[in-house]
């Protein structure tokens, strides 16, 4: 989805405060925010895809200005009343006051700017690509700023679920990914240094 | 579907909300709060960039291994028993004098668990996501990691199921240290690219 999680290349965040390099975690409830997430995880299937999902769903002012741990405890409460573990009154009620979730999942067919046939590996080292351009309400490992970009192709990875379709279907179909390398200059007109981005073949097409 | 959204009362502060869960979780049979401490305590304990630390130095001083390593990350560590969640598909990158690699998550904060632990929170920072894509020498530069003008710029960004690491350079002056000893020097930030040894 086009949300604020997708961050690459986007300009107006400052410094980076090095200085925030503390332990693991801050505060107890952190911790427990981990656990939890960890818990819901193993129900799940080992699987994070859900759980990035119900991240990028939450409402964009909440996700900017929430401690990164809240992020996990969000989603983690999302998934947890959508499998249908755990209702949303009971946590408000023993919270003490609301409980912001995640905002609703989009409709399957909205959600997915990928088509069959999935499972294909069309690619191989040193081929040129271009990323489609891929705008879906639903969630999506193809990062904006590579949208509609060209690059080359550098490693094949093995075959792992199509994100896009485990999040919109809960199925789970493995497909190849890519390593694929692009110049500065294709991204962003200007600049030096290599970019690479791990891309599934469903988000690629022949240059 | 949840309709948390349509609440609009202040929301409980953030230790009520994690507690809240928890208890509704535990009353319902789904977890136990030792189980949570467990999970927990792996990665406050166990997992961390000791880990890394100890396969640079096996690296450092084992060319077979290093070759091993950077064909087949996840196996590599597997040999020293290190692997998990998040890093199923290790990928190690190499530093030389003239390639510096630096590793980021744009879309979330995807990081090589087993062998680094958890991220810190600048590698978490929107800041960072989003700058190290798009202006990664300047970025390196305020972060204290000045670049010759001979150096190229590699990033890498963990958008799939692909981890990575990064190998550093060995410091000239330890030739023949230990492998314990070499480990010691190895710092977080250098396997992350945000600082060279």
């Amino acid at each position: 989805m086009d949300g604020v999680h997708d961050l690459g290349g986007m300009h107006g965040f400052g410094a980076v405060d090095k200085a925030d390099d503390g332990p693991a975690f801050a505060a107890d409830w952190e911790r427990r925010a981990f656990g939890l997430a960890g818990v819901v995880t193993v129900l799940r299937g080992h699987t994070f895809t859900p759980a990035r999902a119900a991240i990028e769903r939450m409402a964009p002012v909440h996700y900017l200005t929430s401690p990164y741990y809240e992020h996990w405890l969000t989603a983690t409460a999302t998934a947890a009343v959508e499998l249908g573990l755990v209702d949303e009154a009971e946590l408000v009620e023993r919270a003490g006051g609301s409980f912001p979730l995640s905002r609703p999942a989009p409709g399957t067919e909205s959600a997915l700017a990928v088509a069959p046939p999935y499972g294909r590996q069309r690619f191989g080292v040193g081929e040129d690509v271009r990323v489609r351009d891929i705008s879906s309400a639903g969630h999506t490992r193809c990062p904006r700023y590579v949208r509609r970009h060209t690059g080359t192709v550098i490693r094949v990875n093995a075959p792992t679920a199509l994100p896009d379709l485990e999040a919109a279907t809960g199925e789970i179909v493995p497909e190849a990914s890519y390593c694929v390398r692009f110049r500065a200059e294709e991204l962003w007109g200007e600049g030096e240094g290599w970019f690479h981005v791990d891309l599934w073949d469903s988000y690629l097409e022949p240059t | 579907m949840s309709g948390g959204h349509h609440h609009t009362a202040e929301p409980a502060p953030i230790e009520r909300r994690v507690a809240a869960l928890e208890e509704a979780m535990v009353s319902r049979g789904l977890t136990t709060t030792e189980f949570i401490d467990a999970v927990v305590q792996a990665y406050e304990n166990d997992i961390g960039p000791m880990n890394g630390a100890e396969v640079v130095a096996r690296a450092w001083t084992d060319p077979d291994y290093k070759d091993r390593l950077l064909a087949d990350g996840a196996a590599a560590i597997a040999e020293l028993g290190f692997g998990g969640p998040e890093g199923e598909h290790l990928v190690v990158v190499e530093n030389t004098e003239t390639v510096h690699n630096v590793i980021v998550c744009t879309l979330c904060s995807c990081y090589p668990w087993p062998v680094l632990g958890l991220p810190p929170g600048w590698y978490k920072s929107h800041a960072y996501r989003s700058r190290m894509v798009r202006e990664p020498r300047v970025l390196l530069a305020e972060m204290g990691l000045e670049l010759g003008p001979q150096m190229e710029i590699q990033v890498w960004d963990s958008s799939a199921e692909v981890r990575y690491m990064v190998l550093p350079q060995r410091p000239e002056g330890t030739e023949g240290w230990s492998e314990e000893s070499l480990a010691a020097v190895v710092t977080r930030d250098s396997m992350v690219g945000a600082a060279r040894l």
